[in-house]
């Protein structure tokens, strides 16, 4: 990026914009390090800070429902995220690849109203779904559901990675007598792996995250993590919770870095990694 | 593949390019139908089924009954409490999304025009680690605050400004603001940053000043970017229901929970259907304001 030179016109105005960003980074971070910091306190209310204990730790994982919850919201993630990225990335294929086909443009149109819906809308639309043909609410359905908004973040940022695919590299493998199949499996499939990966982290992300509509399409026993916590949260306050959403941050932390990681663009006119 | 049109065709008979276009469109339809399929059955159809529900009556048991079609439930969203609830949401939704935006854009702003590259990246970082973060546990953050003996609580008690924030709109708002401020500012960063600012040199040579230049240069500029954010903040925001069910009390129901109540408590589906209908038909108005805006601007 060129660097604008008058953009910050005077230094006043530079400064009170640095002072108003310093704080909205305060505004955005210290309700967070906050509860994180509260999660080692070894009393049992949260209004004083008792010394730094793991208690609340030790607590959390012997607590037995809440770890079930815990199992199902990796399976539910796992499993969503695998069936969604395979069919979000075949997806996003088939719209930047080929030109035209029967139902493009309704099929593009469709892809986009799940990343748009109002949480709350498409858990009510599925649940009454679900009902209307009388499947019975379990794990599977929280699944189905998941894979139903993933399915287009996936599509969404795979394309994006296309989009900007140089498209004489397929050409070169083309004219090298690579079949197709051998042209996507060596020339295309590296070069948006980056957008693959980071569309399945993303998927992660928001399966890991969902609270209304797995809340809507749940049955019985198939209590995901967040709609456990949720619950806990609405009956009372407690550092318990605390440790348990400090446990969740880490995780979201750890699909940020995973996603930076491989997002980063290779640079202009470098060869990216072959496989 | 969409550039084999661009090479040298080596076979210039008209019934084979045919052949083979169709050929390219039957692979591309196949690539996308298992996608498709799933989309129409897990997508389509329930957005189809919200809408018959919405026109059914209500059995003892709040399940619709595929009889009796009425308006009953389209009717009852005149009622003034339904009225009061919607109103509600959409004022929040409006608010929040001016106030992320009145907020967001000079942060985004500052973010785009650090002029170490290495800086502007771990600010963007430390900008995204929030958007990635679990919302549920950034609202429970507030929970803690806002709580009797939170600290926000304390602060104001001691200043003499509130008692008790803890249950009511202002809490709610807060949430919702530290909720979607990362969505309108990310859109922007990314507006800002990819704006030639060479134009806003331009201006300024042309003896504009640093506002004039900011106004008729960066402001329209940085347009689908704000246009974005504000969809991004809005939409979520008039759906909202974990961030009123957790700071919130009885006074602030929104939408976002009344529809879910009709499908737990209260045991109206047909009336939670035609509700979320109305949060539907917003939406796509917004969406449909975006992508004409959008346009206009390219």
């Amino acid at each position: 990026m060129n660097v604008p030179t008058h953009a910050a016109a005077s230094r006043n105005a530079d400064r009170a914009l640095s002072v108003h960003g310093v704080v909205v980074f305060l505004f955005l971070y210290v309700p967070i390090l906050l509860l994180v910091v509260f999660s080692f306190s070894d009393a049992s209310n949260l209004s004083v800070w008792g010394g730094w204990s793991l208690r609340w730790y030790r607590k959390m994982f012997t607590n037995d429902p809440l770890l079930r919850s815990m199992r199902n919201s990796v399976v539910v993630a796992l499993v969503s995220t695998g069936i969604s990225t395979v069919l979000g990335t075949a997806a996003a294929l088939a719209l930047e690849r080929y030109r035209r086909w029967l139902g493009k443009r309704t099929f593009d149109a469709l892809l986009y109203l799940p990343v748009i819906i109002p949480d709350v809308t498409m858990g009510v639309m599925l649940l009454m779904w679900f009902t209307t043909i009388n499947w019975s609410l379990s794990l599977t359905t929280i699944i189905l559901s998941h894979i139903a908004f993933n399915i287009s973040f996936v599509a969404i940022v795979v394309r994006a990675r296309l989009a900007n695919l140089d498209p004489s590299l397929e050409e070169a493998a083309a004219d090298l007598y690579a079949d197709r199949w051998q042209a996507f499996r060596r020339v295309t499939l590296p070069l948006i792996m980056p957008g693959i990966v980071g569309g399945a982290l993303l998927a992660l992300t928001l399966s890991l995250d969902d609270v209304v509509i797995t809340s809507l399409v749940q049955g019985p026993g198939s209590t995901t993590l967040p709609v456990f916590v949720f619950g806990l949260i609405k009956r009372q306050v407690t550092p318990e919770i605390n440790a348990v959403s400090t446990v969740m941050l880490l995780a979201s932390m750890v699909l940020v870095f995973g996603s930076l990681a491989f997002q980063r663009e290779p640079r202009a006119g470098a060869n990216p990694e072959a496989p | 593949m969409t550039t084999t049109d661009e090479r040298p065709t080596r076979v210039a008979d008209p019934e084979f390019e045919r052949k083979a276009e169709r050929a390219e469109a039957l692979r591309g339809f196949l690539q996308a139908l298992p996608s498709y399929a799933y989309l129409v059955f897990f997508f389509a159809i329930p957005l189809v089924i919200v809408f018959v529900f919405s026109f059914a009556s209500r059995s003892r048991t709040g399940r619709p009954v595929l009889s009796d079609w009425n308006l009953d439930s389209y009717a009852k969203l005149f009622q003034p409490i339904v009225a009061e609830i919607v109103a509600r949401s959409l004022w929040l939704a409006l608010l929040n999304t001016v106030l992320c935006l009145a907020i967001g854009y000079p942060f985004a702003y500052w973010l785009a025009t650090r002029r170490s590259a290495r800086y502007r990246a771990v600010l963007l970082v430390l900008v995204l680690i929030p958007f990635w973060s679990n919302f549920l546990v950034r609202t429970y953050a507030w929970r803690v605050l806002l709580g009797e003996n939170g600290f926000v609580t304390e602060i104001g008690r001691a200043l003499g400004l509130w008692d008790k924030l803890l249950f009511t709109q202002p809490a709610v708002f807060i949430g919702l603001l530290y909720g979607y401020l990362p969505f309108m500012v990310l859109p922007l960063y990314a507006a800002l940053e990819r704006m030639d600012w060479s134009l806003v040199e331009a201006a300024r040579d042309l003896y504009a000043s640093g506002w004039v230049a900011f106004r008729k240069v960066t402001l329209p500029l940085s347009k689908p970017g704000v246009i974005a954010g504000s969809i991004l903040v809005f939409i979520p925001s008039l759906g909202a229901y974990v961030t009123p069910d957790i700071l919130g009390g009885a006074k602030t129901t929104l939408l976002g929970n009344y529809i879910v109540r009709q499908f737990t408590a209260a045991r109206n589906w047909p009336f939670g259907a035609a509700l979320s209908f109305v949060v539907l038909v917003v939406m796509l108005i917004a969406t449909i304001i975006y992508f004409r805006t959008d346009a206009r601007t390219i």
